[in-house]
C-alpha cells in the first residue's frame, strides 16, 4: 500500500478535482461513499478504480489517480448510478468528465475504449446514425483485434442487425452540424 | 383447612398451543386443598376476572393459583381484583405458564409436563399463603437535586414551578456544569451560554430554591418520602450575605492560577468566580492558592472589599435535613485519554488538545477570545485534525460504548474552525458517523460543503516533526495509507462517570453498570427512576447523551417527583424482611448484605425464661425494604423470613415439584 501524504496535495489539485467534477454537474462532497453506485454497477468486475472508488480519489484532491484509473473508460453511462444515487450526484456524467478531462491530457488507460469512442462517434457524424457493421469494421482496424466478434456475425445477419445495406438518416447535414457543436463546446473527443 | 381455587388461562393461544390446558386442570382438581379447579380462555379480562370473583363465592375459596403469564404481567391485576372480594389480595399465587412454559417449549407433551409442575408448586405454596398488609409512609415534599448542570437545573425548575421547595447541591462554586464551558451548541449553533446563562439565572432566584454550592452530600439515610440528608458546604472565606459580587478582590489578588473552567488554556485569581455570568455572582477563595491562608501573608482582598465581606476564619457548614426525593443529576468528566493514548503523544504535545479545550479556544468569552490558535506558540492554526471516539468503543484502551454527542460536536468543532479559518484545512477521522436527532445529519452533511474532508479510519499515530504534528491514518474508503500534517489536533474524547457517581452510587443504593454509568430501573419502561424509591437520574449521570435528552430527561424525573409529591401520603410494600425476634442473635449479617440500607441493630431488652434480658436484634425499615431476599439467606439462625416468600413456602414448592 502506498502512502498518501494528504498535506502534500495542493489546493491546486483540490480545485481542479472540483471543477471536474462541476463540469459533470457534480458536488463532490455530496458523495457521503454508501457505494450503492457500484453495487449496481454492471461493469465494476472489469474497474481497477470503480465508481466510488474514483469520487473518492477526487475527494481527496488525487486527479491522477481517477483519471489514470481505468474505472471511468470500463463504464458504459448505462446510468444504473446516477438514477440510484440516494445523494442525487450523476455518477455516469462524472465518469465522462474524468475520461473527458484523461482524453484532453493524453491520459488514456483504456486505449480501446477511447479507440471505440472515435469510432462511434465518426459513425454518427458521417452516417447520422450508428452502423453497427462499420462500426465494428472500424474499431477491429484501429483497435488491431481484426478477428474480435468475428463469430457473430452470422447470427447479426439472420437477424438483421447488420447487411449489405448501409443505414442512414436523411438530413445527415444537420445531425453532424449537431455532433461537430458538441465536439466544438468540450464535449467527448 | 384451605380451600384453594386454580384457574389455569389459555391466553388465547400463547398458553393452549403448548400447553394441554384441560389436561392441567383435571390435574389440579386431584391436588390437596384444591376445592375448584378451570380453565379460561382469557383470564384477565373482565368476564375473566368476574368469573373468579363468581366461583370464590360459590366454592368458599380463600385463595387463588392463577395459571397465566409473568406475575410481572398481571399480578397486580389479580391483586386489585381479589381487593374487590373478601379475601386478602396477597392470598394470591401466580404460575408462569406463559414465559417460562409455553413460550420456551415446542413440544406440547414437554409443555404439559411442565405447566402441570409449575401449578403443584404454586398449590403447595398458595397454601402457607398469609394475609399481608401495607403500611402508609408520609411523604415529605422537598425535593433534593444533586448536580447544577443543565439536567440539575432544568429538574429543579421543574419541581420548583411544580410549587416543592427544592434544594440544589452543586460542587464546584457555580451552576451550569459542563453545558456552560461550550461555544456554542449544535444543531442549531445557538451559543451556549446564551440558553444556559438564563436558567442559572432562574434557578438562582427562584423562591423555591436554594442553591448550595461548593457543596456536597454526605451522608444520605431513609427511604422515599423520608430522606435524611447531610450536606457539607465546603468554606468559601465570604460571607455571602454581605458580599455584592463587585469584582474588587478579584482584579486586586496577585496570585494567579490555572483555570479549570477554562480546561487550563487560562489563569484565574485565588479569590475568583469562575467565569463572568456564575450564579451565585459571588466569589470564592482558593485555599490552596490563597497566599493569606497558606502562607498567612497578603489579606489584600480584605482590604480592598469595600464591605469587609471577606472570612478567613471561614469554615464548612453541614447541614442536615429531611427530603422526600432525590434527582440525581451529576454529569460526566472526559476521559483522561493522556494516560491511555501514547501513540497520540500521551499529553505532551501543547496542540494535541481536548474537544472542551476546543470550546474554551473558540469560545468569544475564553482565553483567547475565540480566536483560533495553538495553545504552544499563539499562532492561528492552518491544518487542523480532528479525531473522533478517543477512548469510546475502544474496549482495549478506553470504553466500549459510544459517547453518542461526539459525532456531533466533532461536525461542530470542523464547521467552527473552517468557519473562523476560511483557508484552513479540516481533516475528521472517524469510524461512522451517527447523527439520530432532528437536523443533525444534515448539519453533518454540511459542515462536508463546508470544506471538512472526513477520513474514515483511526487515528494510529500522532508525532512531532518540523512543528508539525503529522497524523498517521488509514482511509479506508480509498483503501490508502495516509499522513496528514497538522498545526492542530482536536481529540473527541469519551465521556465517562463524574468522579463521585461510585461513592453517590453506593450512598444512594442505586445500581451501577460495568462502567460506572448509574442504572436505571428499567432501560425502556422506566427510564428515570432508579431501583430505590424515590430516587430518580437526569442527564449524564446514567449515560453519555446531548444536552436535548439531558433537558428532556431531568423533566422527566421532575414530573416523577412531581407525582410523587401529589401524594400525603405511600403505601408500602407488603412483601417484606421480617425478623423473628425469638431466633435472632443479632449477628449484624443481615444489615451487610443489605442492598438498600433497610436493616439496622437495635437494642431491645425482654423477659426470656423468666428473666430480663438485654440484647441485640436486627430490625427491617418496612419503607426501605425493596423485598430482594438477600436477609433471608444470610441469616444463619433462620429468624429472617420475606412475608410472602417464606422459606417454609419456599421448601414445599421444592417438595411438590419432587415428591407430589
Amino acid at each position: 500500500m502506498q502512502t498518501a501524504d494528504l498535506s502534500a496535495i495542493a489546493a491546486d489539485d483540490l480545485k481542479l478535482a472540483a471543477k471536474i467534477a462541476r463540469q459533470a454537474g457534480v458536488g463532490l462532497d455530496d458523495c457521503y461513499q454508501c457505494g450503492k453506485c457500484t453495487a449496481g454497477c454492471p461493469m465494476a468486475h472489469a474497474m481497477d478504480l470503480v465508481p466510488r472508488q474514483v469520487i473518492r480519489a477526487l475527494q481527496l484532491g488525487q486527479v491522477e489517480r481517477a483519471v489514470n484509473a481505468k474505472g471511468s473508460w470500463v463504464c458504459a453511462n448505462c446510468m444504473v448510478c446516477s438514477a440510484r444515487c440516494p445523494q442525487g450526484v450523476d455518477i455516469s456524467q462524472l465518469m465522462l468528465a474524468v475520461r473527458h478531462y484523461g482524453k484532453k491530457h493524453g491520459l488514456r488507460p483504456e486505449p480501446d475504449a477511447d479507440k471505440f469512442d472515435d469510432a462511434f462517434v465518426a459513425n454518427i457524424r458521417n452516417f447520422g446514425k450508428s452502423n453497427e457493421a462499420i462500426l465494428a469494421a472500424k474499431y477491429n482496424l484501429v483497435s488491431g483485434h481484426l478477428l474480435q466478434d468475428l463469430g457473430s456475425v452470422p447470427k447479426m445477419l439472420s437477424r438483421g442487425m447488420i447487411g449489405p445495406k448501409i443505414h442512414g438518416v436523411k438530413d445527415k447535414k444537420s445531425v453532424r452540424a449537431v455532433v461537430d457543436r458538441v465536439l466544438k463546446d468540450g464535449g467527448q473527443q | 383447612m384451605s380451600r384453594i381455587g386454580v384457574i389455569v388461562c389459555h391466553c388465547g393461544s400463547n398458553i393452549a398451543a403448548t400447553v394441554d390446558v384441560e389436561q392441567v386442570v383435571q390435574v389440579a382438581k386431584t391436588l390437596p386443598h384444591v376445592a375448584y379447579a378451570a380453565d379460561n380462555k382469557y383470564t384477565c379480562s373482565d368476564q375473566g376476572q368476574q368469573a373468579i370473583k363468581e366461583a370464590i363465592v360459590e366454592h368458599r375459596l380463600d385463595r387463588i393459583v392463577i395459571g397465566s403469564c409473568s406475575p410481572r404481567m398481571h399480578e397486580l391485576t389479580f391483586r386489585k381484583m381479589l381487593s374487590q372480594t373478601d379475601i386478602n389480595p396477597y392470598m394470591l399465587e401466580i404460575a408462569n405458564l406463559r414465559e417460562q412454559c409455553s413460550w420456551v417449549h415446542k413440544n406440547k407433551a414437554e409443555g404439559t409436563a411442565k405447566a402441570i409442575d409449575l401449578i403443584k408448586m404454586a398449590v403447595a405454596k398458595c397454601d402457607r399463603d398469609q394475609p399481608l398488609f401495607t403500611m402508609s409512609i408520609p411523604v415529605n415534599k422537598r425535593a433534593l437535586v444533586i448536580g447544577g448542570g443543565i439536567a440539575g437545573m432544568q429538574a429543579a425548575l421543574d419541581i420548583a414551578d411544580a410549587g416543592y421547595p427544592v434544594t440544589l447541591v452543586e460542587k464546584e462554586p457555580s451552576l451550569g456544569g459542563k453545558m456552560v464551558m461550550l461555544d456554542k451548541t449544535f444543531p442549531t449553533m445557538d451559543c451556549s451560554a446564551c440558553i444556559c446563562t438564563p436558567k442559572m439565572a432562574d434557578v438562582g432566584s427562584h423562591p423555591n430554591i436554594t442553591v448550595k454550592s461548593l457543596a456536597e452530600v454526605e451522608q444520605i439515610s431513609g427511604y422515599v418520602g423520608n430522606f435524611e440528608v447531610t450536606i457539607r458546604e465546603r468554606a468559601k472565606y465570604i460571607d455571602y450575605s454581605l458580599c455584592t459580587g463587585c469584582g474588587l478582590c478579584e482584579t486586586k489578588c496577585p496570585t494567579k492560577t490555572p483555570s479549570s473552567f477554562e480546561q487550563g488554556l487560562g489563569l484565574r485569581k485565588a479569590i475568583y468566580k469562575p467565569f463572568a455570568q456564575a450564579v451565585p455572582g459571588k466569589p470564592t477563595i482558593d485555599a490552596e492558592h490563597c497566599r493569606k491562608l497558606t502562607t498567612g501573608k497578603c489579606g489584600v482582598c480584605e482590604k480592598v472589599c469595600p464591605l469587609g465581606a471577606i472570612r478567613y476564619d471561614d469554615t464548612d457548614k453541614v447541614t442536615a435535613e429531611t427530603y422526600g426525593a432525590i434527582v440525581v443529576a451529576i454529569g460526566y468528566q472526559l476521559i483522561d485519554w493522556g494516560s491511555i493514548y501514547g501513540e497520540y503523544g500521551g499529553g505532551r504535545y501543547a496542540d494535541v488538545i481536548s474537544g472542551l479545550q476546543f470550546e474554551r479556544l473558540v469560545n468569544a468569552s475564553g482565553p483567547t477570545e475565540g480566536h483560533v490558535v495553538r495553545p504552544s506558540d499563539g499562532q492561528e492554526p492552518k491544518s487542523v485534525v480532528i479525531v473522533k471516539c478517543v477512548g469510546s468503543r475502544d474496549p482495549e484502551h478506553g470504553r466500549s460504548y459510544c459517547s453518542r454527542a461526539c459525532c456531533m460536536y466533532g461536525a461542530k468543532h470542523a464547521h467552527q474552525y473552517l468557519d473562523k479559518v476560511p483557508d484552513g484545512r479540516c481533516y475528521v477521522f472517524y469510524m461512522d458517523v451517527r447523527t439520530p436527532g432532528k437536523g443533525y445529519d444534515e448539519f453533518y452533511m454540511n459542515t462536508q460543503h463546508d470544506g471538512a474532508l472526513y477520513l474514515r479510519g483511526r487515528v494510529s499515530k500522532i508525532y512531532q516533526q518540523n512543528g508539525k504534528l503529522i497524523c498517521q491514518g488509514e482511509d479506508t474508503l480509498s483503501g490508502q495509507q495516509v499522513t496528514v500534517e497538522a498545526d492542530m489536533v482536536v481529540l473527541e474524547t469519551a465521556m465517562v462517570p463524574a468522579n463521585d457517581a461510585d461513592r453517590l452510587g453506593s450512598m444512594l443504593g442505586i445500581t451501577r453498570d460495568k462502567d460506572l454509568w448509574l442504572s436505571e430501573a428499567h432501560p425502556k419502561l422506566r427510564p428515570v427512576e432508579t431501583n430505590s424509591a424515590g430516587i430518580y437520574l437526569a442527564g449524564t449521570c446514567q449515560g453519555p447523551k446531548d444536552i436535548p435528552d439531558s433537558v428532556a430527561q431531568a423533566s422527566a424525573a421532575a414530573m416523577k417527583v412531581a407525582v410523587l409529591f401529589a401524594h400525603d401520603e405511600l403505601e408500602s410494600n407488603a412483601m417484606i424482611a421480617s425478623s423473628d425476634v425469638a431466633l435472632c442473635n443479632g449477628c449484624g449479617a443481615c444489615v451487610s448484605i443489605c442492598p438498600y440500607s433497610a436493616i439496622t441493630l437495635e437494642e431491645i431488652t425482654l423477659r426470656e425464661n423468666s428473666k430480663k434480658v438485654t440484647r441485640r436484634i436486627s430490625k427491617v425499615n418496612p419503607g426501605l425494604c425493596q423485598g430482594c431476599g438477600a436477609c433471608t439467606v444470610a441469616c444463619r439462625p433462620g429468624a429472617m423470613d420475606l412475608r410472602g416468600f417464606s422459606d417454609e413456602q419456599i421448601m414445599r414448592e421444592v417438595d411438590a415439584l419432587c415428591q407430589w
